[in-house]
């Protein structure tokens, strides 16, 4: 099939960007987003044009690198699927496509696709994790989960941190994200004893960096792993309970 | 120089014991007088950095990604081995540590291999306490499954994202350590060369992938973790940046490289489909455990799967390997299906396929289970070819996907050059010629948690006053020559991509130096190699500069490195006239068409030593030992 892609390019961060028209002919159906890429990039260096750049790696849909807005939508048109695993087969012959980076104030561009997300690691650092240090575990089986629980921390727990929540939500938040791991912790019994601290302390940085959460639900439409926007009303509601509770009882 | 394993004295099961309790140990208020330098941040590295920072040790953990949480561990689907026989279906730490040996093939180090089973339960506990979500029975306590090459259930997943969830883990106690200034992160920094300073590993030098700036950085020891070089085949299920160019500094820099040769081909991956393919996406082994691998009996038959009746089937492996059936261990599954297909009786485009087929799990099962079991798998299949596997057979093929050699280290996991650690898939000490499924994962966290923490302790101890800085010449040498490599890639200014050299490199790996290697090939091999890399310096085309985001460039430097290693791999398997594990020799085979190994003549580890670019690398061996396992033929009959 032949597609017409209208790349975003910007050499560096401070450079001016602007749309590139390029032709990609004859790709598969079977391709991929980004081997489709490859293939444009490969006929860019002959010509002795630089490749688009763009993040990626994995390709199977689960370290989070790739990611850009594919005729406005993070991770282009089907649900549940980074850019890596969207099929060309999914366009149709001579189309056309716009190719965008992630567009939000928490993530500048480095070079054309390529976004620095950053600030969403500075979130997992605030409190993103269960304080136990190496050796200091308890035998595995000692604390029994019930299914559903461990079920329900693990819908959370699959988020791959690739930043489509924010770079749809038009307030650029991060409300999604940072409730994914707030629930992920906060569901296991494991992370009852910060609980409440974690959730004020990933919050805190969260706002920090990120717009405000007006509920209009893009994040959980985009998101590759279909992560629930419910878990946004887990984390106000455990924020709002932080808050009040005099936190050493809560033990945190 | 003689290899020096530096085995602990004593019966196996008290050898970790007694290595522990003869290390020298820093004092816990003069640790934070300790640099440490950890390249890579996937299982190992995190585990690594972080559990090294709780310690009290200044750590510096350096990856090429935006985030310690992109290593490629994080796609490891199926599982987690540790001998808690939770099951009691007769499991142990013994029957574990004797799996793996016999899995790989007599090729391992016994004590090595015993404390990874050891620490194997305290993986396990360490994840849950960190709040990994495995999946667990209806009374909460967590479940298990089966793996290839075993008849115990030890394996421990979290749906098909135990690499991911294990990652996490590990991330999360790493940021922990970032949060408090234990860790510095230096992300986006590519690793280019070590530094020796008086024989000894003293620090790196690295780019920085945004600005391009060249920095040294030194410290009092180096803990590599970067993973291993199936990408030197291209097409493997390894992430794209997956290189080994950390390693291979290391090795032209004096580290000997050890079993360059044993490479995993996986049996379950999703089959090429065009010349555009980048990739090749894994399938998790575990799939093998509800699924049956089946073929046409007779070749050229072109039916659709759902037309061919039971009788015209042939369940090779079943048929073959009654006992362990379609878990037989990797490197003879794979055999098994290229064996299928050369008669003519692969399925799907070009003849190189087999069916994994759910029909009859899906009959005794119900649909529901095996979408809980596998949900994400059979999702992930049908993005990619566009075809239900519930209703159709999955296809599937063998792909490059795991190195079992690495750079050797001792039983402390320091390479021959002190100072220099070495961790995960990036060394070579526990699979031997084939690794078992759901060890890989295994092996990094115990790497990672529980040995490098201990073992660099005993090497720091010796180190108090003896720091070094990076202004020193050897930093400022080193630091020209990576400069020097730089320049010739980018003003090389030819004609041809990275990529459609690091093709022609991959192709004549995957034909010569993959699931079936024999001496002319491999000298052919050889020879194309050299010549391909000649014109590879004469001729890649690196468009842009140092100076600024170059992923053309990042690429070009890899491959160089593939290109040498590569050539390794080859004289490797070359002088390896035997067939074991997942290095198989044409020349050498019984007359079922099993690996014929020789244990007179090769029951060694082949350690690589660099003499220069234009020289024959110098052979060292380090003999095998077995005093616990007696050696014997593989069978999975």
């Amino acid at each position: 099939m032949d597609l017409t892609l209208q790349v975003w390019r910007q050499a560096s961060r401070t450079a001016d960007g602007k749309f590139v028209t390029y032709d990609a002919k004859g790709i598969s159906p079977d391709a991929s987003f980004l081997e489709m890429l490859d293939v444009v990039n490969e006929e860019l260096t002959e010509r002795g044009e630089q490749p688009i750049h763009f993040e990626h790696d994995c390709r199977e849909g689960i370290c989070g690198s790739c990611g850009m807005m594919i005729n406005g939508v993070a991770h282009g048109p089907i649900g549940g699927t980074a850019t890596c695993q969207l099929h060309m087969r999914h366009f149709k012959d001579g189309d056309n496509i716009r190719v965008e980076p992630w567009r939000a104030r928490a993530f500048p561009i480095i070079k054309d696709l390529i976004v620095d997300r950053s600030p969403l690691d500075q979130i997992i650092q605030a409190g993103g994790y269960i304080s136990v240090n190496t050796g200091s575990a308890i035998e595995a089986n000692t604390l029994p989960i019930p299914k559903p629980v461990q079920e329900h921390a693990m819908d959370a727990a699959e988020c791959i941190q690739c930043g489509a929540c924010v770079a749809q939500c038009p307030n650029g938040a991060a409300q999604l994200f940072t409730s994914a791991k707030v629930s992920h912790l906060g569901l296991l019994p494991q992370g009852q004893p910060e609980r409440y601290d974690r959730v004020i302390r990933m919050v805190e940085v969260m706002e920090e960096h990120f717009g405000s959460c007006t509920m209009y639900g893009e994040c959980e439409a985009v998101c590759p792993k279909e992560i629930s926007i419910d878990f946004i009303a887990r984390m106000n509601r455990d924020y709002l309970a932080a808050k009040f509770k005099n936190r050493k009882e809560a033990g945190g | 120089m003689t290899l020096d394993s530096k085995i602990p004295p004593g019966p196996i099961d008290k050898k970790w014991e007694y290595a522990k309790a003869h290390y020298k140990l820093v004092n816990p208020a003069n640790k934070r007088k300790y640099d440490v330098i950890v390249v890579g941040a996937g299982l190992a590295g995190a585990a690594a950095a972080a559990s090294m920072a709780e310690l009290g040790y200044n750590v510096h953990c350096f990856v090429y990604h935006d985030s310690p949480r992109r290593a490629h561990s994080i796609a490891a689907q199926g599982g987690i081995n540790a001998a808690k026989n939770y099951q009691n279906d007769g499991d142990s730490i013994y029957r574990l540590f004797y799996d793996t040996v016999k899995g790989g093939d007599y090729r391992s180090r016994e004590s090595n291999v015993y404390r990874l089973a050891e620490l194997s339960v305290n993986i396990i506990d360490q994840a849950v306490a960190q709040g990994v979500p495995f999946a667990r029975e209806y009374g909460g306590l967590l479940e298990n499954r089966s793996f290839g090459g075993v008849q115990v259930s030890r394996t421990f997943y979290a749906r098909g994202q135990t690499g991911q969830q294990l990652l996490l883990g590990a991330f999360q106690a790493l940021e922990r350590q970032i949060g408090l200034g234990r860790v510095k992160m230096y992300p986006r920094h590519e690793m280019l060369d070590v530094v020796l300073v008086d024989g000894q590993a003293k620090g790196i030098v690295t780019r920085n992938l945004v600005s391009g700036t060249i920095t040294s950085y030194a410290a009092d020891a180096v803990v590599l973790a970067t993973g291993g070089y199936a990408n030197v085949f291209y097409l493997s299920t390894n992430a794209k940046a997956s290189n080994a160019t950390a390693i291979w500094r290391a090795y032209r820099r004096g580290a000997y490289f050890a079993n360059p040769c044993y490479t995993q081909i996986h049996p379950t991956c999703i089959p090429q489909s065009g010349d555009f393919q980048s990739k090749l996406t894994l399938m998790s082994e575990s799939l093998r455990n509800d699924g049956r691998i089946w073929v046409p009996k007779v070749a050229g038959d072109a039916r659709r799967p759902d037309q061919i009746p039971e009788a015209e089937r042939d369940y090779y492996l079943e048929r073959k390997y009654p006992s362990f059936g379609n878990l037989a261990p990797r490197d003879i599954a794979s055999r098994g299906a290229k064996e299928v297909c050369d008669e003519g009786r692969g399925v799907g485009p070009g003849g190189r396929g087999v069916y994994l087929d759910f029909a009859d799990a899906i009959k005794r099962l119900g649909r529901n289970v095996i979408e809980e079991r596998y949900g994400n798998l059979f999702e992930m299949y049908a993005d990619i070819t566009a075809e239900n596997p519930y209703e159709v057979p999955m296809r599937i093929y063998p792909a490059p996907h795991y190195t079992m050699g690495g750079l050797w280290v001792d039983y402390n996991l320091m390479s021959n050059i002190p100072g220099l650690y070495v961790g995960g898939e990036a060394n070579f000490s526990d699979h031997g010629a084939n690794r078992l499924g759901a060890s890989a994962l295994m092996q990094g966290l115990a790497d990672g948690y529980f040995v490098l923490p201990v073992t660099i302790g005993d090497y720091l101890a010796g180190q108090l006053g003896k720091k070094v800085s990076a202004d020193r010449p050897e930093f400022k040498q080193t630091q020209a020559e990576v400069e020097e490599r730089i320049g010739k890639l980018v003003n090389a200014k030819g004609k041809r991509s990275v990529d459609s050299f690091h093709k022609a490199l991959g192709n004549i790996m995957w034909e010569r130096c993959g699931m079936a290697r024999t001496a002319e090939g491999l000298k052919s091999a050889i020879a194309d190699i050299r010549v391909l890399r000649e014109q590879y310096w004469r001729d890649v085309r690196v468009l842009g500069t140092n100076e600024e985001p170059n992923q053309a460039l990042e690429k070009a430097g890899r491959v160089a490195d593939f290109f040498d290693l590569g050539e390794l791999m080859c004289i490797d398997a070359l002088q390896r006239e035997e067939s074991a594990g997942g290095h198989f020799r044409v020349e050498y085979q019984t007359a079922e068409g099993e690996a014929k190994r020789n244990d007179d003549d090769f029951l060694y580890v082949s350690a690589w030593q660099f003499k220069g670019d234009n020289a024959a690398p110098e052979l060292h061996k380090e003999p095998l030992v077995y005093e616990e396992v007696k050696l014997a033929t593989r069978s999975y009959k």
